[in-house]
């Protein structure tokens, strides 16, 4: 049956490895063109990226990226832990009302942010009521950061959940017989053994929260710009494919070290899967 | 104390969460086009659905799409978790990790990469360039699914069909398949709705005029959407609810027994 893992091996090198490869090519290319016909090797792609305006997206999108990750950590580590402590019954539903929202389509759920805190939105109309605002509420980081805290909070809270969900309850037990309280369990314990899980869950909020562009572009409108937007307008408007293949290589790069300090463990790790 | 901090908690990410798809809902009942006023009850944009060509269109698409890649996706995801499974040492490592690119990168990338290769080929962006993507960005999500339940599997098992007369091919039906078709079940299942929701992908690498949900979903998100889009939502979000539940009612009885 090996041959059945070499004709996978095919497919992924022809349509996972090949076009990567195709992208890192096409960053070399001097010339905008698609085509590889008049290919110029050149390093004006990358050199273009030193502009101080690019600069300034990388930035923004680096700080909106790891503030998110942060808040999706406060918030989804507490969430996690609390419901891997219900009752089994009543925790596989709570996990279950956690996961619902994702069946609704991602791009529907951020426009439906748009509809709330817009100028005429579900929140300011609210607030109108007890005499407050208008509140200028979108088109702003708060807004993008909220859109992608809302998006990748799941993917926070069930891998963290998962892992807390493995430790033996007889570590927490020997803990406590040992004279640990309930502060030095968590801390000495419980946290160190679910880091597996935090570890894939910072990885799996960050890497989308870099390199969105549909949360920037509903929710930020043109006052935000992200990495993401850079790559989506050099493809689909700019046509200069070289600049774009520099930037998501870019992108790729930012997302090695991301993995590199997320030090992920696949084999024992609390993938989501 | 503490507990009830962390259930306050709790219930505010619920609201949080529940919020804009409860919003959603409602305004798929409102008589106004406009977002933000409410103007009565109707259920004028369930019908006006089914005389919006460019909604069915892009639905009909979405399913078209999501069919197919699923049943591609699972098929050759379960077949190469049973080859990889066979491997062992470097080639196996590698295959894996490449294996695990689709799913780390950023889809933004994936979606450019394939964008090139498809404009290397010079093939027609449409249809078939957006279902073979969907093929791409699925499959290893059902290969990471089945991997974990060939290892859970008695190895004797196959090897004693395999003495008994079994042809490998019979061994593959009758011994192995059955006893990974949890991984695989749920593998398909992510394959179709990972397929379902993906915009990314979908917006690279598909050709003028050919457009799923979440595309014309966002192309309406500037100009004001549609309401009829919501109301389409909605029927989507119950008929999947239902499903989940029936599916993970099953899976829990499964569990007991």
């Amino acid at each position: 049956m090996k041959k059945y893992a070499a004709m996978y091996g095919a497919w992924a090198l022809v349509f996972i490895v090949f076009p990567l490869i195709l992208i890192f090519l096409y960053s070399f290319n001097g010339s905008a063109s698609m085509a590889f016909d008049n290919f110029e090797f050149s390093l004006a792609n990358y050199e273009a990226f030193f502009n101080p305006l690019y600069l300034k997206i990388f930035v923004n999108s680096v700080a909106v990226a790891l503030i998110s990750t942060v808040v999706c950590l406060a918030i989804g580590y507490p969430v996690a832990y609390t419901i891997a402590n219900m009752a089994p019954s009543l925790r596989q539903n709570v996990i279950l009302l956690f996961i619902i929202p994702m069946w609704m389509n991602f791009l529907l759920r951020t426009y439906a942010w748009m509809a709330i805190l817009g100028n005429n939105g579900v929140l300011n109309r609210a607030l109108g009521l007890l005499g407050i605002g208008p509140l200028d509420l979108m088109y702003n980081m708060n807004a993008v950061m909220i859109g992608m805290i809302y998006n990748f909070l799941p993917f926070m809270v069930l891998p963290i959940y998962t892992v807390l969900l493995k430790i033996d309850p007889k570590l927490i037990e020997a803990a406590k017989d040992l004279g640990a309280n309930g502060r030095e369990t968590f801390w000495r314990v419980i946290v160190p053994l679910s880091l597996p899980g935090v570890y894939t869950g910072i990885t799996m909020v960050f890497i989308p929260a870099i390199s969105t562009f549909v949360i920037s572009n509903l929710l930020g409108g043109k006052n935000i710009y992200l990495i993401g937007n850079l790559i989506d307008q050099q493809f689909s408007f700019a046509g200069n494919w070289g600049f774009g293949s520099a930037v998501a290589m870019i992108l790729i790069f930012i997302l090695l070290v991301a993995l590199f300090f997320g030090n992920t463990d696949k084999e024992n790790g609390g993938g989501v899967l | 104390m503490k507990k009830f901090a962390n259930r306050a908690l709790l219930a505010l990410v619920f609201i949080f969460l529940y919020a804009p798809i409860v919003t959603l809902m409602v305004y798929s009942f409102n008589n106004s086009r406009l977002r933000g006023r409410w103007a009565g009850f109707t259920l004028k944009w369930y019908q006006n659905l089914f005389e919006n060509p460019t909604i069915l269109e892009a639905l009909k698409n979405t399913l078209v799409v999501a069919v197919i890649a699923t049943l591609v996706a699972t098929i050759l995801g379960t077949v190469a978790a049973i080859g990889i499974y066979e491997m062992r040492g470097r080639s196996k490592q590698a295959l894996l990790n490449m294996n695990y690119i689709p799913v780390l990168n950023p889809d933004i990338v994936t979606a450019v990469a394939l964008m090139g290769l498809f404009g290397l080929f010079q093939l027609k962006f449409g249809l078939l360039t957006l279902t073979m993507s969907h093929i791409v960005f699925c499959t290893p999500y059902v290969v990471l699914s089945v991997l974990p339940k060939l290892t859970q599997m008695n190895d004797n098992t196959v090897e004693a069909a395999l003495d008994l007369g079994a042809t490998p091919r019979e061994a593959m039906t009758h011994v192995i398949i059955p006893q990974i078709k949890p991984g695989i079940v749920t593998g398909a299942l992510m394959a179709f709705t990972l397929s379902l929701d993906d915009f990314v992908v979908s917006y690279f690498t598909t050709g003028h005029g050919v457009s799923n949900l979440s595309i014309t979903i966002y192309t309406m998100a500037r100009k004001g959407i549609n309401p009829s889009i919501n109301a389409i939502s909605t029927i989507m979000f119950v008929v999947l609810l239902v499903l989940l539940v029936i599916i993970n009612k099953k899976t829990m009885k499964e569990e007991e027994v």
